[in-house]
């Protein structure tokens, strides 16, 4: 596939990456030269310098039998308008644009759904955001929460914790445990080694990372075999009243007890007008004397949400040892997140967070929905089988006869609105949605291939 | 300062006023009962004045200021009041002094609905009407200068009012023009009137009766054309059509215009001010109801009419009564009483301190309650999910303190002259909130108070009509100085 690329951003980069590992053919167009140099010097493509929304730069990166346009400059106006003219002037098919303001997403319907500004699919990274920590707090003990089949299905993270009654024995006695719950650990990572393919026998210990697959209802039972479950959380403190961290509390303030600490008095003043039953604090995450006057220890979840790397994690490792039961910190920096110890739960990145949204939209059309997981290593990807017995490796068979690659789990099978987790003796049938684990991602071809139709037989 | 310019005003107000007369006085020639001369000299005079003062200034054309927004809102109940109270001390029937004949003309204007007349059901038709049609006309002049003028003066935070019809909101813009939004209130004044009238009809008063007493239900007045007021009927649906009606006529009548425009209630259930007004009016009815029942003054069925309706009659400030409610259990008439400082919302015919400032008052105490728990915090103070502006709020806190100053002020005076304690204090809440009816000595009329109490109580009467600042303003040596 022709893909151009705008903007060879954070996002931008990450992206590119992603896809020339898939034989894509990509072309990044930049306005920094020594940007898209260090981007050529590591990967296979081809740059083209120059301002992304001018015809003669689309023109140059070949946009004229392009099949996708992704536009992820800073500037949300660009990207709309590079979307615009590739759509007007070169007919591109597709058309992927980052937009970050909340006034024009607040205008979905009447600006994008109504053709005025041509773009196919809207990415919003801070709404992404928004909806992932929403999550991850109506999900208490996880560290991620990844949506299949319209949130139907869920891959959760959780940490395994000593106490929990499956930590220290054999993964199949999670049946006898809750014989009415049916789910499928899909990996383990065990630190400092490679990624688990769990078998019935499998043993849990303590800190490992368990990725499993439930129906939405059975997610508390399953975290709750694994760790002494949190109870649901009630009070939760934001750092950074940005974006993010209004959208956020917006969102959650109905249901939860929300506080945000936010530095500058006059976006102080306009939060209070916009939230309703938050409690806006003028101050920063890193004034101890703020948090514990406002409770710290009986905090459930401290979300440090600043723009600033340095201050979330300084502000977040306070929070924690001031007696916040759970901090999820925002990190750009992807450096950083090696750097993390035990203090902070969990490490939201943006740009993983929209490259996985992203990847869903450009990868081929059978794929529904991708998310990157630990940093691009491993991924979860929902595939659709085509076809017949005969014409189709997948469809007719049992799932123990498919010839998946080693480091590929199959999770779970959306039939219509039926929920099947998958088991060896399940038959896969045509039109079945099925929910893949690969801890390597470069196996994601060979699962493409496999769920093929072949040609002979059409 | 543009006397020539008030002059002007309050001329064409006193020749539109004139015509007030004419009705009873086709009235009083046609059942020949006696009032004829003092209605056609009342009649005369105030038109006579009105042309002397309008004729030399009928060609001046200049924008009203400020100031003269102050004098001219002032005079219109004073000069008013004054005029129209020839008719009642001319007539024959009544033989009132000037101070009482005064003191009953502005309690009809100011929608007060005290009275010192004793036997109204002798009287002559015309004089009765006479009177309800004082109400009914001060009602209208209480919509315009709600709606028109005080926010436009900025009294005691009602900028907040002003602010509002000139922002966004569709809510509270109800026309574009001062003029138009005043005629649009008027329709709705009008059509209430006469919904009033038909439902009285229907649960059984005579069409003389159901105009009258639609006119001070509407008005919030409380002048009836009986001695017994509305006890004089016995059906209970009488008393439920008149609580219905006083509930409609205390709640903000822009709020019903944008309802009648949209054709949707919901406009009342998303005004905060029309929420906490109602929500106060079913606390008390309750409170009232149980108390009424368990301490066995009134049966089931009465407690729960009479409760409702005495309750609804006193906080909205209408001031009707069908029981003598100063005989209930002390501590529910002073509930009352208390209560109607209150009042009604804001742009109704209520009088009180108005139920937004309540509101206002009370949320800025949860407010400062917050603030004290959590120092930091950044608290707005929200009506109707919008912020209001610190400075409206310190105008309500300073409104309400002037407010209680001028109620202590006045009781102190009235106590000098000789009044009772009870009696007293009741008569100033009664009048200062502009609700009529008081307790002890002044439960059902005012008869007995001495000429100076009058005159005093006349003065409480327009404070609390003009929300006071509108008059204190008058006497400050600055508003005189050129």
């Amino acid at each position: 596939m022709k893909i151009i690329i705008l903007g060879a951003g954070q996002v931008g980069a990450t992206l590119a990456e992603h896809l020339a590992d898939e034989k894509n053919d990509i072309t990044v167009i930049d306005e920094h030269a020594a940007t898209l140099k260090r981007l050529q010097e590591r990967l296979d493509l081809r740059t083209v310098l120059g301002h992304g929304a001018h015809p003669s730069t689309l023109m140059n990166a070949g946009a004229e039998d392009a099949d996708m346009l992704i536009a992820v400059t800073d500037s949300d106006e660009i990207n709309m308008l590079a979307c615009s003219v590739a759509f007007t002037l070169f007919k591109t098919p597709t058309k992927i644009s980052r937009v970050r303001s909340a006034d024009y997403l607040s205008e979905q319907a009447g600006l994008f759904e109504s053709g005025a500004i041509p773009v196919d699919v809207i990415i919003g990274p801070e709404q992404l955001v928004t909806r992932n920590i929403e999550q991850l707090i109506a999900n208490p003990g996880s560290l991620q929460v990844l949506d299949f089949a319209e949130g139907r299905i869920r891959l959760v993270a959780v940490k395994a914790v000593e106490g929990g009654p499956i930590v220290g024995r054999e993964l199949q006695e999670i049946r006898e445990h809750m014989p009415k719950v049916d789910t499928r650990v899909a990996a383990i990572f065990r630190r400092g080694g490679d990624p688990i393919i769990p078998q019935g026998s499998t043993i849990v210990e303590p800190n490992d990372e368990v990725f499993f697959i439930a129906a939405r209802e059975h997610i508390r039972q399953v975290t709750a075999e694994l760790r002494k479950v949190d109870k649901p959380y009630h009070r939760i403190m934001i750092a950074g009243g940005g974006n993010i961290g209004a959208n956020l509390a917006g969102r959650l303030e109905k249901n939860y007890q929300v506080k945000v600490i936010e530095r500058s008095y006059d976006r102080c003043r306009t939060l209070s007008d916009i939230l309703e039953n938050s409690i806006v604090l003028n101050g920063s995450g890193n004034e101890p004397l703020l948090l514990q006057q406002e409770n710290i220890e009986n905090t459930d979840v401290f979300c440090a949400l600043t723009d600033n790397d340095e201050s979330n994690i300084m502000m977040s490792l306070l929070a924690k040892r001031l007696g916040a039961k759970k901090v999820i910190t925002l990190i750009t920096n992807a450096a950083y997140e090696d750097l993390i110890g035990d203090e902070i739960d969990i490490a939201i990145s943006p740009q993983q967070i929209t490259i996985s949204s992203l990847l869903s939209h450009v990868r081929k059309g059978d794929i529904g929905s991708v998310h990157s997981l630990r940093r691009g290593a491993a991924e979860a990807i929902e595939l659709t089988a085509h076809g017949d017995a005969r014409s189709s490796k997948v469809v007719g068979r049992r799932l123990d006869e498919l010839k998946l690659p080693s480091s590929v789990t199959v999770g779970a099978i959306l039939r219509k609105d039926e929920v099947l987790i998958a088991h060896d003796h399940v038959v896969v049938e045509e039109d079945d949605h099925v929910i893949l684990f690969l801890t390597d991602r470069s196996q994601i071809s060979a699962v493409e291939k496999l769920f093929a139709v072949g040609f002979g037989f059409i | 300062m543009q006397f020539a310019m008030a002059t002007k005003i309050i001329g064409v107000l006193l020749i539109l006023f004139s015509s007030a007369m004419l009705p009873p006085l086709a009235l009083s020639l046609f059942a020949n009962d006696g009032a004829q001369s003092a209605f056609s000299i009342g009649f005369g005079a105030t038109l006579a004045c009105g042309v002397v003062l309008w004729l030399p200034t009928s060609t001046l054309r200049r924008d009203l200021n400020i100031r003269d927004g102050f004098l001219v809102t002032a005079l219109f109940w004073l000069v008013l009041g004054l005029f129209g109270a020839i008719p009642l001390w001319l007539s024959p029937e009544l033989g009132l002094s000037p101070a009482a004949a005064i003191f009953e003309s502005i309690s009809g204007l100011t929608t007060t609905g005290a009275t010192v007349i004793t036997g109204l059901d002798g009287l002559p038709h015309s004089l009765l009407l006479y009177r309800q049609l004082l109400q009914w006309l001060g009602g209208i002049g209480i919509i315009v200068l709600a709606v028109a003028i005080l926010p436009m003066l900025g009294i005691g935070g009602m900028q907040l009012y002003r602010a509002e019809s000139a922002g966004p909101s569709k809510e509270r813009k109800l026309t574009p023009r001062i003029t138009s939004t005043a005629k649009a209130l008027f329709g709705i004044y009008l059509l209430l009137t006469m919904a009033c009238t038909a439902c009285y009809l229907a649960a059984g008063m005579t069409l003389f009766d159901a105009i009258c007493h639609a006119f001070s239900t509407v008005a919030i007045g409380g002048f009836s054309t009986h001695d017994a007021s509305l006890g004089y009927y016995q059906q209970n649906s009488v008393l439920i059509v008149s609580s219905l009606f006083m509930i409609a006529s205390a709640v903000n009548f822009g709020l019903h215009f944008v309802a009648l425009q949209r054709r949707d209630v919901r406009v009342y259930g998303h005004d905060s001010e029309t929420a906490f007004f109602l929500t106060v009016l079913i606390l008390a009815t309750c409170v009232v109801c149980v108390l009424l029942l368990s301490t066995e003054t009134l049966d089931m069925q009465d407690s729960l009419v009479h409760g409702l309706f005495q309750t609804v009659s006193i906080a909205t400030t209408t001031g009707f009564t069908t029981q003598d409610f100063s005989t209930w259990p002390l501590f529910l008439p002073v509930l009352l009483l208390l209560l109607s400082f209150m009042g009604g919302c804001v742009g109704s015919t209520g009088g009180g301190m108005k139920a937004m400032r309540i509101l206002l008052i009370f949320r800025q105490g949860m407010r400062e309650l917050k603030q004290l728990l959590h120092p930091n915090a950044v608290i707005p103070l929200k009506i109707d999910s919008r912020r209001v502006q610190t400075e409206i709020i310190s105008a309500v806190w300073s409104f309400f303190a002037v407010y209680m100053f001028c109620f202590v002020a006045i009781w102190l005076a009235l106590l000098a002259t000789g009044l009772d304690f009870t009696s007293s204090f009741s008569a100033v809440a009664a009048t200062l909130n502009n609700l009529g009816p008081g307790l002890g000595e002044v439960a059902s009329n005012y008869a007995s108070v001495s000429e100076a109490g009058k005159a005093i109580l006349c003065l409480s009467m327009l404070m609390g009509r003009l929300e006071v600042f509108t008059m204190l303003v008058l006497f400050t040596p600055a508003f005189w100085r050129h």
